[in-house]
């Protein structure tokens, strides 16, 4: 079996069967993602609504990019915002990477998806964005 | 009227563009003497001069190249907004009588490509340049997506932008771009970040500007058209923008710096933006000129669409911006960039803009920068 690690500690819940974002609470009430150290920790919720989006065609410079991929197998993804309904908006990759199959306002729930695979056949684990169904939204 | 506090008497560029092997310093010393020469005065003058640049470590070094006077000389950077960073400390220093005569110089030479570095510079995990979030243009693309949707504007008022701003860079001697292109070639290319494609964005490049300031009461002595500086002023981000390198943000939000810095020059210069003839907005992409021409008062949110249709924002317009073709012709040597639009605003307000002169005898001109982390510069010139 393919042996797959988080990109970082204290990111995501993970392993997890419902993987949920880390954000902290300072003392003023205020959300930050990602946590920041000497808050108190708390898990985000896993749907919102898309807020923003853009694409990434071309491959980021590496590094600080780590995808095993090049400037010629470089596959595009789209990311931007998504709102978190009562928290706060959180920029990441999204799943979907063709701009048309994206709606602003649309529901979005967190996966946690590999981004590239190290020498040694590791996949590296980050958290994306993924539309989802309206039909399927619900309170998280 | 008194006389106002800073006037502008000498403007100097070294185009920006490729220039080989030669050194960022050496295209400061030459824009530096341009500037010196068109004040009709010399470097032994300047009692004290700010020099801006990113990649140039010790750009106070340009000392050993103008001259070691023993003024003090210091080392400017702060984002995109450097060049008006460099030109509001000049003019404070002169507002503060620390000197009679200053410059402020601005150089850069970037290598191709999206700006590089680790996240750690800005204070962000190793994670976010992993995945691939660590990068500047992205953020363009997302918030003028976010800006057509909510404002009804379309990506035919970018492609008209980029025309503009290529044709503008067409006329202009020293632009980098010179060569213009038509609406469907802009929208038919790659796309970068959509929706912006490759000809809606600036490029990194290589150059230097200059500018001589001096007491506004000693101006008449170095020229017969001086340009007085009515505002000069720099904002940095306010909790909830939405800003550059923003792994998350509050669900309440504040308005961009690029607002309250230009509030600030709108009430020091006690002109409003009905006043001003021509404009030079920061145009890292088609996106921002965008957005800029409302966040700067010029127009409401979704007018553009309209105000683009009619041609306002042309050279023969009711409010031109970016005459010499902005950064999309001229590129964005960051150390300069600033500088290269007071050179800019300066010639058109001295009638001294060639064939991309603005009509009608233009009093007052406005430049704006903004960039990560989210820090704007907003400077208000008028003869």
């Amino acid at each position: 079996m393919t042996t797959q690690v988080a990109v970082a500690d204290g990111l995501f819940t993970w392993p997890a069967r419902e993987p949920r974002l880390i954000a902290s609470r300072g003392d003023d009430g205020v959300l930050s993602f990602p946590a920041r150290s000497g808050e108190e920790q708390c898990l985000l919720g896993r749907r919102g609504t898309l807020w923003a989006f853009t694409t990434q065609q071309f491959r980021p410079p590496s590094p600080p990019y780590d995808g095993n991929d090049t400037d010629e197998t470089f596959q595009p993804y789209a990311l931007g915002y998504v709102e978190l309904p009562g928290e706060l908006l959180v920029q990441a990759r999204f799943t979907e990477a063709d701009p048309a199959k994206l709606r602003i306002g649309q529901p979005m729930e967190l996966r946690i998806v590999p981004y590239t695979t190290r020498e040694d056949g590791t996949e590296v684990l980050t958290y994306a964005f993924a539309p989802v169904p309206e039909d399927a939204e619900v309170a998280s | 009227m008194s006389t106002p506090d800073v006037a502008i008497v000498g403007v100097g560029l070294h185009p920006f563009g490729r220039h080989g092997d030669k050194q960022a310093l050496r295209m400061g010393a030459e824009a530096a003497q341009a500037a010196l020469a068109d004040a009709g005065t010399e470097w032994s003058r300047v009692r004290t001069a700010y020099v801006g640049s990113y990649e140039v470590s010790n750009p106070d070094a340009i000392v050993g190249l103008l001259g070691l006077t023993g003024i003090p000389v210091r080392g400017v950077f702060n984002g995109c907004a450097t060049g008006g960073t460099s030109l509001q400390m000049a003019a404070a220093a002169i507002r503060h009588g620390e000197a009679d005569v200053a410059m402020a110089i601005g150089m850069d030479k970037h290598p191709r490509g999206a700006f590089a570095a680790d996240p750690a510079v800005a204070g962000l995990p190793a994670w976010y340049g992993q995945t691939g979030l660590f990068l500047t243009t992205h953020f363009f693309g997302t918030k003028i997506g976010k800006y057509l949707h909510d404002h009804g504007v379309s990506t035919g008022s970018l492609a008209k932008i980029a025309a503009k701003n290529l044709r503008n860079g067409s006329i202009t001697p020293h632009a980098w771009r010179q060569k213009p292109l038509s609406e469907q070639e802009i929208l038919d290319a790659p796309v970068v970040n959509h929706p912006l494609t490759r000809y809606m964005y600036c490029g990194p490049d290589e150059g230097a500007a200059a500018v001589v300031l001096c007491r506004g009461d000693l101006a008449r002595e170095f020229t017969s058209a001086p340009v007085y500086v009515r505002a000069a002023e720099l904002r940095s981000r306010r909790f909830g923008a939405f800003e550059l390198q923003s792994p998350s943000l509050p669900l309440t939000s504040a308005p961009s710096p690029t607002v309250d810095a230009s509030r600030a020059a709108y009430e020091v210069a006690g002109i409003g933006p009905e006043e001003v003839r021509v404009a030079q907005l920061q145009d890292t992409d088609a996106g921002s000129e965008l957005i800029h021409m409302a966040e700067n008062g010029f127009c409401a949110d979704g007018e553009q669409e309209r105000w683009l249709a009619e041609g306002a924002t042309e050279i023969g317009g009711r409010l031109p911006v970016n005459t010499d073709g902005g950064l999309i012709a001229n590129g964005e040597p960051i150390g300069a960039s600033g500088l290269r639009q007071i050179y800019e605003t300066v010639l058109q307000l001295q009638g001294r803009a060639g064939a991309r002169q603005v009509g009608g005898d233009p009093r007052v001109g406005y430049t704006h920068l903004y960039g990560a982390p989210g820090a704007s510069a907003v400077t208000i010139l008028s003869r």
